[in-house]
């Protein structure tokens, strides 16, 4: 149960080894120590995250979850349900992938749609189902600033979040009566592996103040937020900007 | 056999805070009780009585809530002998309006009638008056429960299920769910108190005085400023109080010495802003509550005025606004009296405003394993939700633990498991009770869970 101060007590992390997953478990911890599923491909990188939140005192299970095994994601979702209510569930998942390549390549392009959208929604579906039977918790879905407008630099990548924000955006609406809330996450440039070498955009961030964020937006029951908040602003401003002024942009 | 109407609800405690869903259903007899139990789903099922508690032990997420507001009947008053036989979903207030015109007073009342009887046994409510009565269930001589089986028991304190009597009390609605209880009331007089009331201008003085000589009176209870500082730390109301007898009325009470006189004057409206309560709103509500009790003896006052200040005002918890506000209720032995001094200090220097500070020394305790009264100083405290609260009251949580206190179940909505093993070393003792009459575990609550009750 999530008690009257917003401290949950088991968290759920779909993409056991995302690093703004991983900082939003350690923020939720920092008050006191969780019960905490890792979901992820096994790897080094897996145990090092187990490891340091046992570090911090949690109880870490990890669950061998491949985002592309499609079949098998209601079987993990029940396993992560197994052992008592799940408080807080995140959906962190995603490739960025190379926008070049994704375009001109089918394979490239279907692999970051099936990752990014398809396993976002079939995971959406099996713990939303979870969560209307428990009668409570937090789903929180990580977007992306870059499903708000296409850009011709990241547009693959794009309309995938945009698939994902407008399935948890319908689903906020459908698991409220049961007492869940969805909080959709729109980080814009965050400094992790996967932007490892790409010029940082204006106002990027840090997996560390996304989590943050999250934290946030669970605590006060937020649906929609943006990391950092201003860009609400900026991307409302995006949006409307004519097409022939907005492919000059630098963007 | 048809199965009763339900409605899916969101619930949440008189805090306001960690709503959830349930299925709620309105039992209007002890068949209909039983039969939500039998026909209960995987989640579970929970009594709710007027939803005062203020964390989440009458909420059951995904589950059952059964609303015992709809089993009303007073079945018998006897004037003679005290006794009256209750439904479960029966009010403090309902049944004192009833049987105040036969001289009966409910001997423990809480800070507010508004709590059901089935609610008063279940978490033990206690009053002003502990430290001479006890806490609720010690009045109670037989209850009605209906166990996981759907059976229908009858239960005494010293009979044959004595130990199933005392884990109900207490037992925060995990055993069964009270469906029936006869109680035994208090003579009296009047329905008035002749009330002492003093001005003391520090904690260390206040505590004393409140040692002294409390066995005097029936009731009595402080309350103290927790917003200034410096010399006057802790300066309070100190107000004790006995049943006024006729003799002390005036002509004009004595021609109707039994009158109940608790009006409602407004119902606060849902509209309040995060933040209303602040160190400046919290200073000037401190002071005026300290300057409108100068010291007087022998005042005679009603029970509103004496009792329940606050259920004037109906819906009041509106007023912390929207994000909630909690209570911290905890218990220490009579020589750790120094930690309520720590404890406001911590709250203080951490910048947290506390209202409504309310202190008592509490008498003996009673034989259930999940009572919280017990010999000693307990504190409450009102604290709006924000930013910190957290890491405060877990910081408050060890002072209080290490010191050998513990925690109000009926207050409390954010400690940890361990926090209440070590404040009730009894749990397991209670656990394998309750484990008896509910193997499967079907009576779960949003509080069992969270703090690893069953």
């Amino acid at each position: 149960m999530i008690d009257a101060v917003g401290n949950p007590q088991s968290i759920l992390l779909l993409g056991g080894t995302s690093e703004i997953g991983l900082a939003a478990v350690e923020a939720f911890a920092s008050d006191r120590p969780l019960r905490v599923i890792l979901a992820a491909r096994p790897s080094a990188r897996l145990d090092g995250a187990k490891a340091r939140l046992e570090g911090r005192g949690c109880a870490v299970e990890t669950l061998d979850f491949d985002a592309l095994a499609l079949d098998s994601h209601p079987s993990v979702i029940d396993k992560a349900f197994a052992s008592g209510d799940v408080d807080v569930t995140i959906v962190a998942f995603g490739l960025l992938g190379d926008n070049e390549q994704a375009w001109t390549d089918v394979r490239t392009a279907v692999e970051l749609a099936q990752v990014n959208y398809t396993a976002a929604v079939s995971v959406g579906v099996a713990v939303g189902e979870k969560l209307k039977a428990q009668g409570h918790g937090a789903l929180v879905a990580l977007s992306s600033v870059a499903g708000e407008r296409a850009r011709r630099s990241n547009f693959v990548y794009g309309s995938t979040k945009a698939g994902l924000d407008a399935f948890y955006t319908g689903l906020t609406e459908a698991l409220r009566p049961a007492g869940v809330t969805v909080s959709i996450v729109r980080p814009g440039f965050v400094h992790t592996r996967m932007t490892e070498g790409l010029e940082p955009a204006p106002l990027s961030t840090t997996p560390e103040a996304v989590a943050e964020v999250i934290v946030d937006a669970v605590r006060g029951k937020k649906e929609l937020v943006w990391a950092p908040a201003p860009l609400r602003f900026v991307m409302s401003a995006l949006r409307h900007v004519p097409r022939p002024l907005f492919r000059r942009l630098p963007l | 056999m048809t199965s009763l109407p339900s409605e899916t609800r969101t619930l949440h405690g008189w805090g306001r805070t960690a709503p959830t869903v349930a299925s709620v259903i309105t039992p209007r007899s002890p068949e209909d009780v039983a039969a939500a139990i039998t026909s209960a789903g995987p989640r579970g099922i929970i009594a709710r009585g007027l939803g005062r508690s203020y964390g989440d032990p009458a909420q059951n997420a995904g589950g059952t809530v059964l609303e015992m507001t709809g089993l009303t009947s007073i079945h018998s008053i006897d004037a003679d002998s005290g006794r009256v036989v209750v439904d479960a979903g029966v009010s403090l207030d309902t049944l004192m309006r009833c049987a105040l015109p036969f001289g009966l007073w409910l001997p423990v009342l809480p800070g507010t009638r508004q709590v059901t009887i089935g609610g008063a046994i279940g978490a033990d409510i206690h009053g002003k008056a502990h430290h001479v009565v006890g806490s609720f269930g010690n009045h109670v001589e037989t209850m009605t429960l209906v166990t996981a089986d759907g059976s229908v028991r009858e239960l005494t304190p010293d009979g044959p299920e004595s130990e199933l009597f005392w884990a109900t009390v207490g037992g925060m609605g995990l055993t069964g769910v009270i469906v029936r209880a006869t109680l035994v009331l208090h003579h009296v007089e009047t329905a008035y108190f002749t009330v002492d009331t003093e001005q003391i201008d520090n904690l260390a003085d206040l505590m004393d005085r409140q040692t002294r000589d409390d066995e005097k009176y029936a009731e009595s209870v402080s309350w103290f400023d927790a917003v200034t500082t410096g010399e006057h730390f802790g300066r309070g109301i100190l107000t004790r109080a006995n049943h006024a007898t006729i003799a002390d009325l005036t002509p004009k009470q004595r021609r109707d010495p039994l009158k109940f006189d608790a009006p409602q004057l407004l119902t606060v409206p849902d509209l309040f802003p995060p933040g209303l309560l602040n160190t400046l709103t919290g200073k000037i509500f401190s002071e005026a509550w300290y300057r409108k009790s100068p010291t007087r003896t022998g005042a005679i006052q009603n029970i509103t005025q004496f009792l329940h200040p606050l259920d004037i005002i109906g819906e009041w918890n509106r007023g912390y606004g929207p994000h909630g506000f909690l209570q911290y209720q905890f218990v220490v032995p009579l020589e750790r009296g120094d930690v309520v001094r720590t404890v406001l200090e911590r709250v203080t220097a951490a910048g947290h405003v506390s209202a409504l500070n309310v202190l008592k020394r509490f008498g003996q305790g009673n034989r259930a394993p999940l009572s919280f009264p017990k010999p000693g100083w307990t504190l409450c405290l009102d604290i709006p939700i924000g930013p910190g609260l957290s890491a405060l009251c877990t910081e408050l949580d060890e002072i209080v633990l290490d010191a050998g206190g513990r925690h109000y179940l009926a207050k409390e909505s954010r400690t940890t498991p361990e926090a209440i093993r070590r404040g009730y070393p009894r749990l397991d003792e209670w656990r394998k009770i309750r484990a008896t009459v509910d193997p499967e575990g079907v009576f779960a609550s949003d509080l069992a869970r969270r703090l690893e009750l069953i």
